[in-house]
């Protein structure tokens, strides 16, 4: 009960003081509101609107969850303000989930910013959306997992920046959001099977507009699978590198 | 009553030994210092004894519990200042401390009310409302150490508390851990200001090269000078010209010359001052002054530790700029 006093708090001030920002607010809704506006004018009709559809709502959340954590910690650890959480009684497995369940609902939040657009302009019926939202949240998940990945790995603000840019450009192309995966070229798609993004917009648009490849009881798990691996390296790269 | 017990202490860096094979103990209700310069160990010692960096060797135990093992428990007594204010700069001093409190698992109304007081009581309370990064430096020391209280800790750890503050917001908070340590509150400070140490601390360490030199109340450390008995005559006229004929007929007394008129006698065994009044009076001098010096904490610091105290103050606050 205490931890979960702790961990609300944390969840509370991050909310406060980072999410709910002007700057964060214009680089979390405007940034996928303009890609969304991008694709759907050029896109020629309401069914290739499904068609981009899931790869808009995967990259909304890519660069809203890993643009935060470069924010929540970096800057929090080169402040020094992150000791006070470290030296806090709390474990540091609920210590970083507080961190990281903000940049996880401003990823959900900014899934569903390009969902309301296609509304206005198609027909989304005949679409799962309990699967629509498992998916969303999983890639929140993976993709606030892989900032923090990143967060932990550097130590100013700026270096988190670039160093995502490093995977999440790429994964634009890799993830299969807008490219199929089966039409890149052979030897590149090794690259695409280890990207968690993959199997979160094969759900995506196994549900919205049936061309996923994989069925999605394996894309969850593999996603589970991602979520674990990368926030327990995340955690033993704290422990080796901040608790020193 | 031992409630921190520190033995064959070890932090190492890669080749580099910041913390060597220290022991001590805190007894309960006491304010124990750890006074060194830049570099001496210090940081790391605090560090290790919160929990917020490994121990390469040895072992800790606060209030039974072994911090090695169990360091969520023990963070859960600790209250812990490090040497910078690093609390939230966009909250204010209220949320700032009932934030703190949370981490805790101190509840909600619980924690405003012990906010609302620390502010009272840390002459805050004018300013709570004003965001942190608006504080002068010394407020914002008096916060950090608000914060490193507000959940009632057994014992508080406070890494150079006065550092880089002014006189008046040091001195405050000198008061206010003086007032902490009469409530009951165990407190382990470091310095690099003997003064603040001698006026402070029940007990000190001299840390050096992470290696603890000497540890005593400030009586016991000054026994080794103390033992040493020291006078100093002030006279009507220059001593310079019987200097020499001085040191042959008092060849038992060491002799030391402040200035023209005044010098010291440094001796072992009880100094006579009678002889003296009589030999000055014998050559013509009137003696104005003769008083005893008691050696300063300084000086004990700098004969055990070759340590200038001065070059020591100055490190740090060079460091701090």
């Amino acid at each position: 009960m205490k931890s979960w006093i702790a961990y609300w708090n944390i969840l509370k001030k991050d909310m406060k003081n980072y999410y709910l920002k002007p700057p964060n607010i214009s680089w979390g809704i405007i940034f996928p509101v303009a890609w969304t506006l991008m694709f759907f004018i050029k896109s020629q009709s309401t069914l290739g609107i499904r068609d981009i559809l899931p790869g808009v709502m995967s990259m909304s959340i890519l660069f809203g969850t890993t643009s935060m954590l470069a924010v929540t910690i970096t800057f929090e650890r080169k402040s020094r303000s992150f000791e006070r959480l470290l030296l806090a009684p709390i474990s540091l497995n609920l210590l970083m989930l507080s961190k990281t369940t903000g940049a996880i609902i401003f990823g959900v939040i900014n899934a569903f910013i390009p969902v309301i657009f296609a509304s206005l302009i198609t027909d989304l019926t005949g679409i799962n959306w309990i699967l629509v939202f498992g998916s969303v949240l999983f890639i929140a998940i993976t993709s606030t997992f892989l900032g923090l990945f990143i967060a932990v790995s550097v130590s100013e603000v700026f270096e988190a920046q670039t160093f995502s840019n490093f995977f999440r450009f790429p994964m634009i192309f890799l993830c299969g959001l807008f490219i199929p995966i089966q039409s890149l070229p052979v030897i590149v798609r090794p690259l695409s099977y280890i990207l968690p993004l993959t199997y979160g917009t094969d759900i995506l648009k196994s549900t919205i507009n049936g061309t996923g490849f994989l069925p999605v009881w394996i894309n969850f798990l593999i996603l589970i699978g991602f979520a674990l691996l990368l926030f327990s390296i995340s955690i033993r790269n704290i422990k080796e590198k901040w608790i020193y | 009553m031992n409630i921190l017990e520190v033995k064959n202490l070890t932090k190492k860096y890669g080749d580099f030994t910041a913390v060597n094979n220290i022991n001590f103990a805190i007894k309960k209700g006491e304010i124990f210092g750890f006074l060194g310069p830049n570099g001496a160990g210090k940081t790391s010692t605090i560090n290790m004894l919160t929990g917020l960096s490994k121990v390469t060797e040895g072992s800790i135990n606060i209030f039974g519990i072994d911090v090695v093992k169990d360091v969520k428990k023990a963070q859960s007594i600790m209250g812990i200042v490090p040497d910078e204010s690093n609390l939230y700069p966009e909250m204010d001093g209220f949320e700032n401390l009932c934030f703190c409190a949370s981490l805790y698992g101190i509840g909600k109304e619980e924690r405003e009310k012990r906010a609302k007081k620390l502010l009272e009581q840390f002459g805050l309370d004018n300013v709570g409302k004003k965001p942190f990064k608006a504080y002068s430096k010394g407020m914002k020391r008096k916060l950090t150490i608000a914060a490193g209280i507000i959940h009632n800790p057994k014992i508080l750890f406070l890494d150079e508390p006065t550092t880089g503050i002014d006189v008046e917001s040091a001195r405050q908070i000198r008061s206010l851990i003086m007032d902490l340590n009469k409530k009951g509150t165990t407190v382990f400070i470091t310095t690099h200001y003997i003064e603040e140490a001698e006026r402070l601390c029940d007990r000190i360490a001299f840390i050096v090269k992470g290696e603890i030199v000497r540890i005593g109340t400030v009586d016991e450390l000054m026994q080794d000078v103390q033992k040493e008995k020291i006078i100093q005559f002030t006279l009507d006229s220059g001593i310079l010209d019987i200097k020499e004929t001085l040191q042959k007929d008092f060849y038992n007394y060491k002799i030391e010359i402040i200035d023209n008129n005044t010098f010291r006698l440094y001796s072992i065994n009880t100094i006579s001052l009678m002889s003296f009044m009589k030999y000055f009076d014998e050559r013509g001098f009137s003696v104005y002054e003769a008083k005893v010096i008691k050696p300063t904490l300084e000086e004990v610091f700098v004969k055990i530790t070759g340590i200038e105290a001065s070059k020591m103050k100055k490190e740090k606050e060079g460091g701090r700029k």
